[in-house]
């Protein structure tokens, strides 16, 4: 049987998240009630999960690290038709920084056991980092191929993996046990179904905190985060803008002859 | 000679074909400015085949140093190999600093060397600055402002930034530094290897040299509305590109995102369509002659960052300008 976790983030939904704000004067964020959502390309990590137990006898595992909150997008993943949900949350883990989410992550997939292939969104659109994928590799110490577009041969223990280049890609033979970051190129996220929305509620969630992971509460959270944000400011732009008015006619004529006397077009 | 208290500040350099990348010499001489600000040594890290006479650009951008590691095996990026040997060769001279540019290899071997050295890092920077303590404030684009992380404690302290964040340094042909040669096993590692690199050449204009720029956002739409804003690119022989929204619509591929995590652009004339001037984006576009908004919210940031605004639904302004833009050009054309 094929282990496999899928890491997964619950982030402020994309659409609402340009709500948060920083304050001009207090030069602090303002915060309000922005939904929690899956992030979007750990949706294709799950597909790519979930086709591979299409072919394959495999198990999935959805692992995610947040507020008490981030138990929905969790209970999402086994609405998909994840085995299993674990939510490491505590306040220990609070103000981590990727460095921190790794090492945390990682301490979890080494409790739950064996595993044959981690999966992780490339990227989570509110921190954008990338880097949780390939650090939780280092920290189980396995091999990791980023920005997968296309799993070319996974049969038996030595895949083929292409992974996204700008223009191009690179063709990769990885072993198992690896960790992959997947783009969105990689599949179409299939959409959540009433009967499967229906079986996740019989489904529980274990919920981990820091005393079950055994790990000291320096190495976890803004604690054990090397990096900290250290100031928060406010841009101001040096343009001065002209509103063009009229008809939406008169608007096209007056845009056409500001680029024209531009001399760039 | 008293020893620097600081470590050099380093730069994990790139080739393709035996070419030093631009990323790379421009991240090379803003690694010289750091240096200069810390009274210590610039240096790069190179790995690739034949490489010895393909160095002297490192040094022409500010490197006084260039760790080479040269065989068969090292002409392309081959993960494990790559950070086995950056780890190794941190633990022995202890930079104070690490750049990587924000490039595929760059974005992978980051992480994997950030978590071996047991440091942070910090993604896509729009700025490096010293504070009062000489410590590396690393600027990136959020919340509508700039947040500016730290790494107090651990070192190196480790950046990655994209092409077009700093200028190309005036390369300075007389000067010279030392080739240090790295020893790197040419054996491949049994777990993960690179098979095969396939570079395609774009078909479309590139977005870095163009002199007009139009991005298209969310207010696209749908694919229909996305492809006028193409037609509205074509239609000013521009080059197309976008945010964040539509690369995750599908709209777009993630090669044409201008800003933080993606493509700097300076052309002489940006037009942004159906998008809100997100610092993420925005960031993404350096130095242009004029900027033009259109939106339908009159309230949107992008119209405080622009020249000209339209306030209007893309859906219908663009079609209508597109068609003013044919009819100017047909009569030009007849006259």
């Amino acid at each position: 049987m094929i282990n496999i976790v899928v890491c997964v983030k619950a982030v402020p939904d994309p659409q609402q998240a340009c709500n948060i704000r920083i304050d001009p004067v207090t030069k602090t964020l303002m915060r309000c009630e922005v939904p929690l959502v899956l992030n979007l390309l750990d949706k294709n990590a799950m597909e790519a999960a979930l086709e591979l137990k299409e072919q394959f006898d495999a198990h999935i595992t959805a692992l995610s690290m947040g507020p008490p909150d981030a138990e929905g997008i969790v209970r999402e993943c086994l609405a998909l038709g994840a085995d299993q949900g674990i939510l490491l949350s505590d306040r220990a883990f609070a103000g981590a920084d990727a460095y921190a989410t790794a090492y945390t992550l990682a301490t979890a997939i080494a409790k739950i056991g064996p595993v044959d292939v981690v999966f992780c969104g490339m990227a989570s659109s509110d921190g954008s980092t990338e880097w949780v994928g390939p650090e939780i590799a280092t920290f189980l110490d396995l091999p990791v191929v980023t920005m997968v577009e296309e799993i070319v041969e996974c049969r038996g223990q030595q895949w083929k993996v292409k992974a996204s280049l700008a223009h191009g890609y690179r063709l990769m033979q990885v072993q198992l046990p690896a960790v992959f970051t997947v783009t969105r190129e990689l599949n179409t996220p299939r959409a959540l179904v009433f009967s499967g929305i229906i079986k996740a509620r019989k489904k529980s969630i274990v919920r981990w905190g820091i005393d079950d992971l055994g790990v000291p509460a320096e190495a976890v959270g803004l604690k054990g985060s090397p990096t900290i944000v250290s100031k928060l400011s406010t841009t101001e732009s040096k343009r001065a803008v002209e509103i063009l008015t009229g008809t939406r006619e008169e608007k096209a004529a007056q845009l056409l002859q500001k680029l024209l006397n531009s001399g760039i077009v | 000679m008293m020893k620097n208290i600081y470590g050099p500040v380093w730069v994990i350099a790139e080739q393709r074909d035996c070419r030093i990348r631009t990323v790379s010499l421009q991240l090379m001489g803003q690694a010289q400015k750091l240096a200069a600000g810390l009274n210590t040594t610039a240096e790069a890290v190179l790995f690739g085949n034949l490489m010895q006479h393909h160095v002297r650009p490192l040094f022409a951008a500010g490197a006084n140093r260039v760790f080479l590691g040269s065989n068969p095996r090292l002409a392309f990026y081959e993960p494990e190999i790559y950070v086995q040997a950056i780890v190794r060769l941190a633990q022995e001279h202890e930079p104070e600093i690490i750049l990587l540019g924000s490039t595929a290899m760059g974005r992978e071997l980051a992480p994997l060397v950030a978590a071996r050295l047991q440091t942070g890092l910090t993604a896509h920077c729009i700025d490096l600055v010293f504070d009062e303590n000489n410590i590396l404030e690393q600027h990136i684009p959020a919340y509508g402002g700039l947040l500016s992380i730290i790494c107090p404690q651990k070192r190196p302290q480790m950046a990655t930034i994209a092409k077009g964040v700093f200028p190309m340094p005036e390369p300075d042909p007389d000067r010279s530094g030392e080739i240090i040669p790295v020893a790197v096993p040419e054996d491949v590692s049994p777990r993960l290897q690179t098979l095969e690199v396939v570079h395609q050449i774009p078909d479309e204009i590139p977005l870095e040299s163009a002199a007009i720029v139009v991005a298209g956002g969310a207010g696209a739409g749908d694919p229909d509305g996305w492809r006028q804003i193409a037609d509205l690119a074509d239609a000013l022989n521009a080059a197309l590109g976008c945010t964040r929204p539509v690369v995750d619509e599908g709209w777009a591929p993630l090669e044409s995102m201008i800003g933080q995590s993606g493509r700097m652009v300076s052309p002489e004339l940006y037009i942004g369509v159906g998008l809100s001037g997100e610092q993420q984006h925005m960031v993404g576009i350096t130095g242009a002659k004029v900027m033009v908004a259109i939106n339908n919210d009159a309230k949107s940031p992008v119209f405080d960052q622009v020249d000209y605004g339209v306030v209007d639904d893309c859906r219908a302004f663009v079609p209508v300008l597109i068609k003013k833009i044919k009819a100017y050009q047909k009569n030009q054309v007849t006259c």
